[in-house]
C-alpha cells in the first residue's frame, strides 16, 4: 500500500461505520482504555515508578495537557511555549485554597480554571497581536516569570512550596488514594474525553474554521471577515482553560506543589507530545502524549536524559517527518501545502 | 526601597554600562539572524551559554589555571585575556554553525511554514542546554580569577573597576569592528542585500545558504564575545544562565528595533541600566520580571522598537 498511513486506515473504518457502530466502537475503546491500571503485572509494569501513579500522571495528565496545547499550537498554529503557566496557576489555585479554605478539589476546580482562562486573556491581549515567533517568545517568558513570581512572593510559600494539599473527596465508589491512584486515572480520562468531545464540536463549527484559516493564512482570514483576533483569544483561553483543570487535578494528586516543578521544560515537553504525534490531529496528539509521558518511566537511560532526547524528537520530527506519527486529514494538509509558503 | 537606588546611584549606573555592553554584543547576534531569516534565533541564548565554557576551557585546561592560582600581570596576563576571548568566540561560532545547519538548514530548503522551524529551533535549543547540564552534572561551574577586580578610580563615588571598564572599551571595539563589517565589506554587503530582498539577493548572485550560514557565524562571534565579558566579571557559569541573558538580549535588541544593528547597541545599554536600577529599587529576585515586563510593553506600544521596522506589520 502506497503511503499507508494509520490516520487514514482509522479514519477509513470509522466513516464506513454507521451510528450504532460508532458507539460500539467508543464506549468499548473507552472501556478497555479504562481497564489500563490493571494491568500493572504485564509488560507495560514500570520499574522506576508505581505504575497506576505513572498512568496518572505523567501519561494522562500529559495527553490532557497536549490535548489542550494542540487547541493554540495545532488549531490555530500560534506557538505558545508558556504552556506551563497554566498549569502552575491551576496548581496553586488548588493548593492555596485547598489549605485556606474549606473548598474541596471540585469546587475549586471552576476557580483553577478561571483564573487560568482570566491570565490567557491578560497574556493574550498584549500578545495575540504579535507575529508567530513574538508570540513565542514573549510567552516563553511568561511562563518563566509565573515561575518567578511563585518563588518569590508569600502566599506561595517561595521555593518550600505547598504541601498537605488536600486530595478530593471520594466520588461515589471512586476513592481516592496515594497508594491507589486508579480514582485519578479515571477522572483524568473523563477530562479527557470532555477535552476531546469539546475540540470535536468545536473544530467543525464556526470556531473550528476561524482557526483553521487563521493558522493557514491569518491576513487572507482577517480579509476574509473573520474575526482573528477573537478566535485567536478564543483558543489561547480554552488552552489554558484545559491546563488550569490538569494543575488543580495535579496540585490535589501530587499533595505537594513547588516552583520548581513548573520549569519551562514541562512547555517543552507538552510540545514535544503534540508534535511527535502529529500538530493538529486529536489522535496523534494522544498517541503522542502517551508514548513521551509513559517511555521515560519505562526505560532508564531516556528517564535520565529525557530532555535531550525530547529535543532531539522536536529537531529530528520536524525535518523529517513534520506532520508526526499520526498527520491530520489529507484534506486538511493539502490546503497546509498550498499556504504553506506564506 | 529608593535609599540604595539614590545613594549609589553613579556605581550602578557604571555596572548598568558595563552590563549592557554584554547585552548589546548578545543582543546582535539575535538582530544579524533576525535580519536575514525574519526569524528569531531560539538558540542564541544557548550559543552564549555555550560561549561561556569557551572562556573557562581556555583558563583552565589551556593554561592549567585554578582556582588558587596567583592572577598573572603583564603580557601573561593579556594573553591569557586573548586566547579565552577567541576561545569564547570559537566556541559560540561554531555552536550558532551548528544551530543554522541541524535547525535550520533543511526546513528552509523544503520551504516549510515558520512554526516548523520554530519548533526545530527550540529542539535544538534543549538539546544545546541539556548536553551542557549532562557535560556538567547540573552544578555551577566557577571560572578562576584572570583579572584582578582592581579599583582604578573613584567618580562621583562610584569606584570604576578594571574588569569592568576592559568590558566597556573592548566589547564597544567589537561592536564597532562588526558593524563596520557589515556595513563596508563585501560579505557585509550581501547579508544586507539578503535582509532587504531575498529574491532580489538570489537573483543577483549572491549565495543565500553562504551569506545565512556567515550571519549565523558574525552573530556567534558577537554572542561569544558577550560570554567572554561574562564570565570575566561575574567568574561563573552554569547550564542554565542562557535563559535569562537570552531574555535580557532580546529584549534589547526588540527595544532598539530587531534587525536594526545600531538599535541593538541603544537597546543594550538602555536595557543593562533599566536591569541594574530594577535590581537596586525592587530587589534582584525581580530582575527577569523587569525585563520581561518591559518586553511585553515595547511589543504592545512600540513594536517596531526605537530604531526599527514594524513587526506586526510582516506577519508570517
Amino acid at each position: 500500500m502506497k503511503n499507508f498511513n494509520l490516520r487514514d486506515f482509522g479514519a477509513k473504518i470509522w466513516e464506513r461505520a454507521n451510528r450504532p457502530q460508532r458507539v460500539a466502537i467508543a464506549l468499548s475503546s473507552i472501556f478497555l482504555v479504562s481497564l489500563l491500571p490493571f494491568a500493572g503485572g504485564s509488560f507495560l509494569a514500570t520499574p522506576i515508578a508505581a505504575y497506576d501513579a505513572v498512568l496518572v500522571y505523567p501519561v494522562a495528565i500529559f495527553v490532557l495537557m497536549s490535548l489542550g496545547l494542540n487547541i493554540v499550537v495545532g488549531k490555530s498554529g500560534m506557538l505558545d511555549l508558556g504552556y506551563v503557566a497554566f498549569f502552575a496557576i491551576g496548581a496553586y489555585t488548588m493548593g492555596f485554597l485547598g489549605m485556606h479554605t474549606s473548598l474541596n478539589t471540585w469546587e475549586i476546580m471552576p476557580i483553577g480554571i478561571g483564573l487560568a482562562m482570566f491570565a490567557g486573556v491578560l497574556l493574550g491581549i498584549p500578545t495575540l497581536r504579535l507575529r508567530g515567533d513574538y508570540l513565542a517568545i514573549v510567552t516563553l517568558g511568561f511562563g518563566e516569570i509565573i515561575r518567578i513570581v511563585a518563588l518569590n512572593v508569600s502566599w506561595t510559600n517561595g521555593p518550600n512550596g505547598i504541601s498537605g494539599i488536600p486530595m478530593p473527596p471520594d466520588l461515589g465508589p471512586i476513592k481516592f488514594r496515594l497508594d491507589d491512584q486508579k480514582g485519578f486515572y479515571w477522572i483524568v480520562l473523563v477530562m479527557i474525553l470532555l477535552t476531546i468531545w469539546m475540540i470535536r464540536r468545536l473544530s467543525v463549527r464556526r470556531p473550528g474554521r476561524a482557526w483553521e484559516a487563521i493558522r493557514q493564512d491569518e491576513d487572507a482570514a482577517e480579509l476574509m471577515g473573520v474575526p482573528t483576533f477573537k478566535y485567536k483569544m478564543w483558543s489561547f483561553t480554552l488552552g489554558a482553560a484545559v491546563g488550569g483543570a490538569a494543575g488543580v487535578l495535579y496540585g490535589s494528586k501530587n499533595l505537594f506543589i513547588a516552583p520548581e516543578m513548573f520549569t519551562l521544560n514541562v512547555s517543552i515537553l507538552i510540545l514535544a507530545c503534540v508534535v511527535f504525534g502529529g500538530i493538529g490531529n486529536i489522535w496523534g496528539v494522544i498517541v503522542g502524549g502517551v508514548i513521551l509521558g509513559y517511555l521515560p518511566d519505562r526505560i532508564r537511560f531516556i528517564s535520565d536524559a529525557r530532555l535531550l532526547v525530547f529535543g532531539l524528537v522536536l529537531i529530528v520530527v520536524m525535518n523529517f517527518r513534520p506532520d508526526g506519527l499520526l498527520p491530520r486529514k489529507k484534506r486538511e494538509k493539502a490546503l497546509v501545502k498550498k499556504g504553506a509558503d506564506a | 526601597m529608593f535609599d540604595v537606588f539614590i545613594d549609589q546611584f553613579w556605581q550602578l549606573t557604571f555596572s548598568g554600562i558595563s552590563l549592557g555592553f554584554i547585552y548589546v554584543l548578545i543582543a546582535l547576534g539575535y538582530t544579524m539572524v533576525y535580519g536575514v531569516l525574519r526569524m528569531i534565533n531560539f538558540a542564541n541564548s544557548e550559543i552564549f551559554m555555550w560561549g561561556t565554557f569557551g572562556a573557562i576551557v581556555a583558563s583552565r585546561d589551556l593554561f592549567k589555571y585554578n582556582q588558587t592560582t596567583e592572577p598573572a600581570t603583564g603580557a601573561k596576563l593579556a594573553l591569557v585575556l586573548v586566547v579565552q576571548l577567541v576561545a569564547s568566540m570559537a566556541f559560540a561560532g561554531l555552536t550558532a554553525v551548528l544551530v543554522e545547519f541541524v535547525a535550520y538548514r533543511r526546513l528552509r530548503a523544503r520551504g516549510t511554514n515558520r512554526l516548523a522551524t520554530l519548533i526545530s529551533a527550540i529542539g535544538m535549543s534543549m538539546v544545546l542546554s541539556e548536553l551542557m547540564r549532562i557535560l556538567t552534572a547540573s552544578r555551577p561551574v566557577g571560572s578562576p580569577r584572570i583579572l584582578e577586580k582592581v579599583i582604578l578610580t573613584e567618580v562621583w563615588g562610584a569606584q570604576i573597576r578594571l574588569d569592568t571598564l576592559i568590558t566597556i572599551l573592548a566589547a564597544g571595539a567589537i561592536f564597532i569592528i562588526l558593524e563596520r563589517f557589515v556595513k563596508l565589506s563585501r560579505m557585509g554587503k550581501a547579508i544586507r542585500a539578503v535582509s532587504m530582498n531575498e529574491d532580489a539577493a538570489k537573483l543577483m548572485g549572491i549565495n543565500l545558504n553562504r551569506v545565512i550560514t556567515v550571519t549565523f557565524l558574525v552573530g556567534g562571534l558577537a554572542t561569544g564575545a558577550a560570554a567572554f565579558f561574562y564570565v570575566t566579571v561575574y567568574e561563573y557559569t552554569k547550564f542554565n544562565i542562557g535563559f535569562t541573558m537570552g531574555l535580557a538580549a532580546f529584549t534589547a535588541a526588540v527595544l532598539g528595533g530587531i534587525g536594526n544593528i545600531r538599535g541593538a547597541f541603544f537597546g543594550g545599554v538602555a536595557l543593562g541600566l533599566a536591569e541594574v536600577y530594577a535590581a537596586a529599587i525592587l530587589g534582584t529576585q525581580w530582575k527577569s520580571v523587569t525585563i520581561f515586563v518591559i518586553l511585553v510593553l515595547v511589543l504592545l506600544f512600540k513594536p517596531s522598537g526605537l530604531f526599527g521596522e514594524a513587526v506586526t506589520q510582516t506577519r508570517a
